[in-house]
């Protein structure tokens, strides 16, 4: 009981509900159910993405090319549709593609045996340099899009959107993978002891290589949704988001040093981030103050992950070792 | 990734290569090469390369980056990475510009520029070397923060109306064709050269780089070295911002989006490894006259900027990969 109340998700968890219960007192509109399952909704993609990165920084990786790839998939999409590619088709293909511009990452990490943070820098503006080329810097908006391509994702079902419902979707299907399957187990063991993993037969780069197409095909999905949902396709859109993504990982207490971390985390940091965004412009902040308020937060989470490290302690055999 | 535990068996030659190939084969030599090639194709491709002004232009491309380069390449070498380099770009210039209409003058906006950079330094160094976080997640956070509140201070607007006389730091020149950029970075260049590979500093950063621990049981500071290492960065981003900022005569928040990566590629391209422990400042100051090249060639043939940061990026990650293909082929056979 008093580890579940001292662990990280509690603790975000009972900060997330203080921050909607200070907002509540001076706008109690905030509160509203519409209003939050639209802040849910505006959270959809960062939960998404958030726990797709997890996948990675849990196996000592990261993917920083996330937005990039969510960008060029997201252009694709679009140029799919204006070409009249339907719908049922668009979205597989997406999916793949951004497996694919995952796979690229994956495979020079794991072949090559580059630090991922060079490759996933590298792919970044690779990829969207790319989405320039492809698109020759033009805009694809809201006129150009047809309509089935565009009110899919904000189609109601059951109260919520199918954003709403297609973060949910992955929320259990990640909770699934992560706690029931031998993928997510390896996940955990490649980044808290490579060296170990190898001894149990886990192949460590092929591990961290899945997590990174696992990135990627989210990316993908997370692409079309969004060009989707804003109607518009450039090349800058989602700039700087994997930032947000990362800050969402690591205030949900994911360790980036590999190995430790939660669903539950990854979905409350980007809830925690995702209310703040929303509640900037209800309580008359400008919004300029996101990137400020996300770096101190990354700041902070990291501060407060090193601290709790230390006081706890990993040292599972003390005793062996004096024995010894 | 190769975790295998047995560590491929190394090859001993009988005696070494002669000098002469052993020389050839350094990486500095290679680049050297390179940009003696690149130098004459781009010769040979306009007839506007060799200029002497057109040329002296051409050394903006890298000059503002290699200051940072330098000091990164410290970092990198000592195993530590400062991604926010940008970021205390934009907020260095920021501060320049809110201090310009408080109606400061240009030493002030130097010393200004200057102190903010140490600044954001020390607050790198400070949460790394001081409480021993990991370099890479806080400089993300840094880089965010950083620029964040430029973007709180300056909104939507920009700031300009920078003095006359501070124009020089970006658009002055020393002596004919040489800027006053160029000059600092020459300076640079050789206060960093001789920092690295000829002080105990200098030994000492390799030796952290190679072996934290043991660089901390042989008596190094470890922790002191590295938040110097992050003061330093500082220092030269806010430097940089300074020549940045006068040349272009006005700040946004977006200014020097993405330097991070081009001063992160300029340091890797010059050989330093990027998991640290090697690297000189030599092959640091070719990978900028290489790059430098590149992008005003690309620049003379209209190619856009992106198109550009795709060929860097795949510079970042081709001159790491090659090596690795190049030593993979030479295993096998």
């Amino acid at each position: 009981m008093t580890r579940l109340l001292t662990s990280r998700e509690a603790q975000l968890g009972v900060a997330i509900l203080v921050m909607i219960a200070l907002i509540a007192v001076r706008f109690p509109a905030f509160v509203a159910p519409a209003n939050l399952a639209n802040v849910f909704n505006d959270t959809s993609a960062l939960i998404i993405l958030a726990l797709a990165q997890m996948a990675v920084i849990l196996t000592k990786c990261i993917d920083l090319s996330i937005a990039a790839t969510l960008a060029l998939c997201g252009m694709v999409a679009a140029m799919m549709n204006v070409a009249g590619v339907p719908l049922a088709a668009i979205i597989p293909l997406v999916i793949l593609l951004g497996a694919g511009l995952g796979a690229v990452n994956g495979l020079l990490v794991w072949k090559l045996d580059i630090p991922p943070i060079v490759v996933t820098l590298g792919t970044m503006t690779i990829y969207r340099g790319v989405i320039f080329l492809i698109s020759g810097g033009k805009w694809i908006n809201d006129q150009q899009m047809s309509a089935a391509f565009k009110s899919f994702p904000r189609a109601d079902f059951l109260f919520l959107p199918v954003l709403s419902w297609t973060a949910i979707l992955v929320v259990v299907v990640f909770a699934v993978l992560i706690g029931r399957t031998p993928l997510g187990r390896s996940f955990f063991a490649v980044g808290g002891n490579p060296h170990a993993a190898v001894y149990t037969g886990i192949n460590v780069g092929r591990t961290q290589f899945l997590a990174f197409v696992i990135s990627g095909a989210l990316a993908g999905l997370t692409g079309y949704l969004w060009v989707a949902r804003y109607a518009v396709a450039y090349v800058d859109i989602a700039g700087g988001f994997e930032l947000d993504v990362v800050a969402a990982c690591v205030i949900g207490g994911i360790s980036i040093a590999g190995g430790a971390g939660s669903v539950g985390g990854a979905v409350l940091g980007a809830l925690f981030l995702g209310v703040i965004k929303n509640a900037l412009p209800v309580i008359g902040i400008s919004p300029f103050w996101q990137m400020a308020i996300s770096g101190t937060a990354i700041i902070l989470a990291i501060a407060v992950n090193a601290s709790q490290g230390r006081t706890k302690g990993r040292v599972i055999l003390k005793s062996a070792e004096h024995v010894a | 990734m190769s975790l295998s535990d047995t560590p491929h068996a190394r090859h001993i030659p009988d005696r070494l290569a002669s000098p002469l190939s052993r020389a050839l084969k350094r990486w500095e030599v290679l680049l050297f090469l390179v940009a003696a090639a690149i130098f004459v194709i781009n010769s040979f491709a306009s007839p506007y390369f060799l200029d002497p002004w057109s040329l002296s232009d051409a050394t903006y491309n890298f000059t503002e980056k290699a200051m940072i380069g330098f000091a990164m390449a410290l970092l990198i070498i000592a195993g530590e990475i400062d991604l926010s380099v940008a970021s205390i770009m934009a907020l260095t210039s920021t501060a320049m510009g809110f201090a310009v209409t408080l109606g400061a003058g240009t030493p002030e906006l130097v010393a200004i520029g200057i102190v903010v950079g140490l600044a954001c330094g020390a607050f790198n160094g400070m949460l790394v070397a001081g409480m021993g976080l990991p370099s890479i997640v806080v400089t993300i956070g840094t880089m965010s923060l950083f620029r964040g509140i430029s973007y709180i201070v300056l909104g939507d607007k920009a700031y300009n109306g920078y003095p006359a006389s501070f124009a020089y730091f970006g658009q002055g020149y020393v002596w004919w064709v040489f800027s006053f950029e160029l000059a600092l970075f020459a300076v640079a260049a050789l206060v960093f050269g001789v920092l690295l590979h000829r002080t105990n500093f200098g030994r000492a950063i390799y030796v952290i780089g190679n072996n934290p621990v043991a660089a901390l049981f042989s008596g190094i500071r470890v922790a002191r070295v590295k938040f110097i290492l992050f003061l330093l960065t500082g220092v030269m981003s806010g430097i940089a911002s300074i020549c940045l900022t006068s040349r272009l005569g006005s700040t946004r928040p977006s200014i020097a989006l993405g330097t991070e990566l081009e001063a992160v590629t300029m340091v890797v391209l010059g050989g330093v490894n990027i998991l640290g422990g090697s690297g000189t400042i030599p092959g640091v100051v070719l990978a900028a006259l290489v790059m430098g090249l590149v992008t005003f060639g690309f620049g003379l043939l209209n190619v856009p900027g992106i198109v550009m940061s795709i060929f860097i990026g795949l510079l970042l990650i081709g001159v790491i990969a090659l090596p690795r293909l190049w030593a993979r082929a030479r295993r096998r056979r």
